[in-house]
């Protein structure tokens, strides 16, 4: 097990460099950032030389082999639109996207799990139909939709929750959370909603396809032979089987959760990272473009070898082969 | 309860519902945010208007843009014609409580010219500033220059104490990879004081209580907090659901909507920004179009029937929702040179333009394409679209290029440029006709023409252009300015369509007037007694 996560790390540090190598290849066509930098009276003459300053005048290899070698150090540089330390501006976004992200992936898999089985067993019921067909609606309305839907209803309409932003934050640390105030938890249910709810409709639905499958098969009709409750047969040995591949999904999921907050965090003007990059993106500023870049595909790296590491904890095939493997 | 504990806690709650009666919280939202707290370090709206509330410049501009005293009492050109004298005002403090003399405008001055400040290019005509006495600086100028107090208005005095012991007395070079403490620290002379700032999130300022110029203005507010909301539905939801007061950047298609709305309360003016489009009238030839060996767009014929096409009155009523001023030259009507003739656009007529096209050597028409940017300017996109298919009208088939205003604005600002045909809008902070010929009639050579991708080039033009900035004889002057507006309209080297027109949406309670710069000041605010 150890060689295998070694050996997931050395693939992720490959991956990372393809990432910067892509990134930094598309950075061309997002624009000169230079033009957003200088005020409408600089002269062209000042365009050069901040250009120059900035070392953007460099051939791409020089530039992106300066960027690697920087990153390695941890060295992401300053940003173009505010003048401060990339690594400082990624710091103290991350908790406000990881909390949402968190949460929002909590309550996509905990409702998806719950709903699925539901569903998987009274396949027939009104109840189930509903929860099916509204699952649809979920899957196909844009989260930009939903965010703005629930602001209208219940910040504007019902004016019970705040339309935009986090509330107040208490600071542990370097780590700002919401979760301690209660204008911060107030503020985390909508964007919760909003992000959770497109995975939660896939897990759900995942879910209950996997359950119907395994319900058909023969162990489940031994057991019943022998006269296992109804109960115990679905809730331990049908949806134990049903959730490799949903932890595999769903782990999926935590990584584009955190990685693609970007919309819900712009309907909500939540401060976290996927505003940060929105924002970069309009004012070309490379270095923080480049950071946040780097980030998402280290969280997709980490996400995978976590989700690796939890088949062997979910099933004891894997173990027992790989207790196999040593002993030889 | 004892009766002294009760005298106190009514007492105590006397004091927190006359505090509470006092304390006025203004909450404000925008688009952006401001980049920089550091006021020599980003020449942009946002950021300046931040700066506003924190700082102040010698001279400041009202809603109207009328120029007034600030940190300078009095102004004038002195015996010798390459020199301004500027009487500060005397007894102000700074934030911090260190006293404001003519020191910290020398030192404000000499950061703002500085090879890394952003706000150098306003001030490239100073040679020298100088400290006469405590309350006196001497600016000269490296020729008479009668207009330099249009220069001053976003130009913010530091003290001068106060960036030496925090190590800011330069200005930020992205090529150090630290962040400078002026960044997110301000410590200004003006109407609000600096709480927190959390960029891009919140910014809370409160009342200075030692404003000098308390008594002279409202000053009732005595609390901002500025959040920059950017998605436009939430930031209108803002408003509805009252988390906010006051609103900036209204989306044109909801202002009707909110001005129904009794609690709220919407504003509409004019802004100092003026839409158009630019041609190639210079090269002998383009490859952006479907014709040879000639530049259709060199011919004024050619010009004159696309100008002809357009109607500016549709995309007002359609495009714009009535939020515009349709138009017939680069320049909104408070800047010295504007006239209603010059501001008069031609009568749209398809068969004029037409037979224009015909006479040039086009009678089918001719194929280009347009650059055009999606998110610089309210709209932009959608006016594109509108006035392609005017052009179509008239035989001209127009390909529609829309992209991110960084990629749009790097075409243009490319020698030569990569455009041959595009959009653009134009603020004019100076309120003086000069700063449009400067950079987008004159010929793109030194500090002049950055913006005029045109490729017009009229030497004649040119040498009128350089003499305003010398010239002290303000009749005079404004001569030449209008015998330059009439040859240049004449020219037809673009086609303006419309100023903008900026609408605030906040509660009924506030009456917050449009700033024709989009800067609105605060201090000017008053509430309305109920």
């Amino acid at each position: 097990m150890l060689a295998y996560s070694l050996r997931s790390l050395a693939q992720g540090a490959l991956v990372l460099v393809a990432v910067a190598f892509i990134a930094f290849s598309m950075f061309r066509f997002v624009g000169d950032p230079v033009v957003n930098m200088l005020g409408q009276e600089a002269t062209l003459q000042d365009r050069r030389e901040l250009t120059e300053r900035l070392g953007l005048d460099a051939p791409f290899p020089v530039q992106f082999a300066r960027f690697i070698g920087n990153a390695a150090r941890g060295e992401f540089g300053v940003s173009y639109r505010q003048g401060r330390k990339v690594s400082d501006l990624i710091r103290e976004r991350l908790p406000a996207t990881l909390e949402l992200a968190l949460l929002s992936a909590i309550f996509a898999t905990g409702a998806g799990i719950l709903l699925g089985v539901y569903a998987a067993i009274n396949r027939d019921g009104f109840l189930s139909n509903l929860v099916m067909t509204g699952s649809l609606v979920g899957v196909s309305l844009p989260t930009f939709l939903i965010g703005i839907g629930l602001i209208y209803v219940f910040a504007v309409e019902l004016r019970w929750l705040p339309s935009f932003g986090r509330g107040e934050t208490v600071a542990l640390g370097w780590w700002n959370t919401g979760l301690l105030t209660d204008s911060g938890r107030k503020s985390l249910i909508m964007p919760v909603l909003t992000l959770g709810f497109f995975q939660l409709t896939l897990i759900m639905r995942l879910v209950r396809a996997e359950m119907l499958e395994v319900m058909r098969a023969e162990f489940i009709r031994f057991a019943r032979a022998r006269g296992v409750g109804e109960r115990t047969i679905q809730l331990r040995h049908a949806l134990r089987n049903t959730l490799i591949p949903v932890v595999t999904i769903a782990g999926l999921q935590l990584g584009s959760v955190i990685a693609f907050a970007i919309v819900t965090e712009t309907v909500f003007q939540w401060p976290g990272l996927g505003a940060l990059f929105v924002n970069a993106v309009q004012f070309a500023d490379v270095p923080v473009m480049a950071a946040y870049l780097m980030f998402v595909a280290a969280v997709f790296v980490v996400v995978n070898l976590i989700v690796d590491l939890t088949y062997f904890a979910l099933d004891p095939r894997l173990r027992s082969g790989a207790r196999l493997a040593k002993g030889h | 309860m004892s009766f002294t504990t009760r005298a106190v806690l009514v007492a105590l709650a006397a004091t927190t519902m006359l505090a509470a009666a006092e304390a006025r919280t203004l909450k404000w939202a925008r688009a952006g945010d401001s980049l920089t707290l550091d006021p020599h370090a980003q020449n942009e709206g946002p950021t300046h208007t931040l700066a506003h509330h924190l700082y102040e410049p010698l001279i400041i501009r009202d809603h109207t843009g009328k120029q007034m005293p600030a940190l300078a009492t009095s102004w004038a050109i002195t015996a010798d014609p390459n020199v301004w004298e500027f009487k500060l005002r005397q007894g102000v403090k700074f934030h911090d409580g260190a006293d404001f003399d003519a020191d910290d405008v020398v030192f404000s001055l000499e950061r703002a010219m500085q090879p890394t400040s952003d706000m150098k290019g306003l001030l490239t005509s100073i040679e020298k500033v100088t400290k006469v006495d405590a309350f006196t600086v001497q600016i000269r100028t490296k020729g008479p220059n009668p207009l330099l107090p249009n220069n001053l208005g976003d130009l913010f005095i530091m003290d001068k104490g106060w960036a030496e012991k925090n190590n800011v007395t330069k200005v930020q070079d992205f090529k150090n990879k630290e962040e400078n403490f002026a960044v997110r620290n301000a410590n200004g002379t003006g109407p609000f004081m600096l709480v927190s700032r959390e960029p891009d999130v919140k910014t809370v300022m409160k009342r200075n209580e030692n404003y000098w110029g308390k008594g002279q203005v409202p000053l009732e507010i005595t609390e901002i907090i500025y959040t920059p909301i950017k998605a436009d539905a939430t930031r209108v939801a803002a408003l509805l659901s009252g988390d906010v007061d006051f609103v900036q950047d209204l989306p044109v298609q909801d202002i009707e909507r909110l001005r129904q709305d009794k609690k709220l309360k919407v504003n509409s003016g004019p802004e100092n920004r003026t839409i158009f489009f630019g041609f190639n009238v210079g090269d002998a030839d383009l490859k952006s179009d479907n014709v040879d060996g000639k530049n259709p767009f060199a011919d004024l014929r050619v010009r004159q029937a696309m100008n002809m096409a357009v109607n500016r009155q549709a995309i007002q009523r359609v495009v714009m929702r009535g939020e515009s001023v349709p138009t017939g030259i680069i320049m909104p009507p408070f800047v010295n040179g504007w006239t209603k003739e010059l501001d008069a656009a031609p009568a749209v007529d398809v068969a004029a333009a037409k037979k224009l096209l015909a006479d040039a050597g086009y009678p089918n028409g001719f194929q280009t394409t347009l650059h055009c940017p999606n998110d610089r300017y309210v709209n932009d996109e959608a006016i594109c679209q509108a006035v392609v298919g005017m052009w179509g009208a008239i035989g001209i088939k127009v390909n529609l290029v829309s992209q991110s205003k960084s990629i749009h604005f790097t075409l243009l600002q490319k020698q030569p440029p990569e455009s041959d045909f595009y959009m653009l809008g134009w603020g004019v902070p100076t309120f003086d006709s000069d700063y449009i010929f400067s950079f987008l009639y004159h010929t793109r050579a030194g500090s002049r023409g950055s913006w005029n991708a045109t490729r017009y080039s009229n030497p004649e033009i040119d040498k009128l252009i350089q003499t305003l900035s010398a010239e002290t004889d303000l009749a005079k002057r404004n001569a030449t300015i209008a015998q330059i507006w009439a040859k240049l309209k004449a020219d037809t080297v673009y086609i303006p369509v419309h100023h903008q027109a900026l609408s605030y949406g906040m509660k009924a309670e506030f009456d917050i007037p449009v700033d024709v710069s989009n800067q609105p000041k605060l201090k000017f605010v008053s509430f309305k007694r109920s």
